[in-house]
């Protein structure tokens, strides 16, 4: 397993994110699928430690994970939001950004082709991109720091048709190419069968099943 | 400094005339705020008049451990006023009353270290309360530009937090816009000085008979001085207080937890 959970409680205010989840999540990919508001999203957060849980405990690789630095977890383990938050700038800036955290090279056309993007896309301003091309760059400045987990937090939630199917492809593309898990978070049950062989159903909180997608999309 | 200019009481009692104008403009415009012209009216008498005679006591003792004393009480009033604006700041109160001592200790320490005034409670109370205000202004813009930058781009601080990046590189321009906001004021009032506005320091100086030179040049002086002050409480404003906003695991706080 890449995460393990065990009796995961998270309280925000008097509500209850979190009950008490136990679920696992295999290596390659795995969807987060449940109703909004199931707590998916707060559950993706745990796993690079933006959020600590009120009790019970996330293991990574088998380490309980409040002993990784969490800046490290960060640039191995990278998420990458709901929605598109660039810094301003450029693209290329916002790509180099992320490649100077984790300490790595920058070849941003390979990251922006990753991500579907024109290589010619790298001197645009990010403020005069579509939510589209900026969900992308998201994506692309997410590569450049060359991950070996990727948390996707609803990829296409704002995108049309076509632009879903685009980061579908690609996203399929990536996992052949590299070495990668990704998980991620969908309220759509087709694109979790289409992208992930494992899948956590969430429901109010509590984990309600967890396992290969064959089995609990059936 | 000479002063030439004596008033009595029943001078400043006749200013109330201008006082009871503006209520009765309050009154007749329905502008509702005859109350408050009174309260203020009342505050300003009681309060400058205890001040004044704190000062003539503090003048006349001429030591230097009272006008310590009543620096570091306009510290702590300053840091508690600014506090109350800065709501959406987490624990403002220690970043202020930090950012207000050292603003004014290190303003008055150069002006007296650069031979500008001489260490005398004539020189240090009324130069260190126009500091410690400005200061106190300058912070509480800053602090309150900064709570309500963060509580608008949680999203853009987490999405950098996310990548890696520490609390300090995830706040940095959020923290440089509140500083900017804090000081642009006063830069801003610097620059048109004398042309739209005549400051209060060279007002009072030529109402009590000084020369226009001695004026404008102690004018010049404390702004000088005020710039510096509130570049130096902005920056250890914000430099402190963005901290309250995160974990020691470089995590967002929620609002209000």
């Amino acid at each position: 397993m890449l995460f393990e959970l065990s009796e995961v409680s998270l309280t925000r205010g008097d509500r209850r994110v979190l009950d008490s989840v136990s679920a696992g999540i295999a290596l390659g990919a795995t969807a987060i699928v449940g109703p909004s508001g199931a707590g998916k999203s707060t559950l993706l957060r745990l796993l690079n430690r933006l959020v600590d849980p009120d009790a019970g405990e996330i293991a990574y690789r088998g380490r309980p994970l409040d002993t990784y630095e969490p800046l490290a977890l960060r640039r191995e383990v990278s998420l990458v939001p709901q929605l598109p938050a660039l810094l301003e700038g450029t693209v290329e800036s916002n790509l180099r950004y992320a490649a100077a955290l984790a300490g790595k090279e920058l070849d941003a056309a390979r990251c922006l082709g990753l991500a579907g993007l024109d290589p010619g896309f790298a001197g645009r301003d990010v403020a005069k991109l579509s939510v589209g091309e900026q969900q992308r760059t998201m994506l692309a400045r997410a590569l450049a720091q060359e991950p070996a987990v990727l948390l996707l937090d609803e990829p296409t939630s704002a995108l049309d048709h076509a632009a879903r199917d685009a980061i579908e492809a690609t996203l399929a593309e990536l996992r052949r190419e590299l070495e990668i898990s990704v998980v991620l978070v969908s309220h759509d049950p087709e694109q979790a069968r289409r992208l992930s062989d494992w899948v956590v159903r969430l429901e109010q909180g509590r984990a309600t099943e967890a396992g290969p997608v064959a089995e609990v999309m059936a | 400094m000479s002063t030439s200019i004596h008033l009595s009481p029943g001078q400043v009692a006749a200013s109330l005339a201008l006082v009871a104008l503006a209520a009765a403009i309050s009154f007749w415009q329905k502008a509702d705020l005859e109350r408050d012209i009174g309260i203020a009216t009342v505050r300003s008498f009681v309060q400058l008049t205890a001040i004044g005679y704190a000062i003539k006591l503090i003048f006349e003792a001429d030591t230097l451990w009272l006008v310590f004393g009543l620096l570091a009480v306009m510290v702590v009033f300053g840091a508690l006023t600014a506090r109350s604006r800065a709501k959406k700041v987490p624990g403002a109160f220690w970043p202020l009353l930090i950012a207000l001592a050292l603003a004014g200790g290190t303003t008055l320490g150069l002006v007296v270290a650069l031979g500008v005034f001489e260490p005398t409670a004539r020189y240090l109370v009324p130069v260190g309360g126009m500091v410690i205000g400005n200061a106190m202004t300058a912070s509480a813009v800053a602090l309150n530009r900064l709570g309500d930058e963060i509580a608008d781009s949680r999203g853009k601080i987490e999405a950098t937090l996310a990548l890696g990046a520490t609390a300090q590189e995830a706040a940095a321009p959020f923290v440089r816009r509140a500083l900017r906001s804090g000081m642009i004021t006063l830069v801003d009032s610097t620059k048109t000085t004398g042309l739209i506005f005549f400051p209060g320091t060279m007002v009072g100086m030529l109402l009590a008979g000084a020369s226009p030179t001695d004026a404008v040049r102690l004018q010049l002086i404390l702004l000088y001085a005020l710039l510096g002050s509130v570049a130096i409480a902005g920056l250890v404003a914000t430099g402190l207080a963005y901290r309250n906003f995160f974990t020691p695991a470089q995590q967002l706080r929620e609002p209000g937890a």
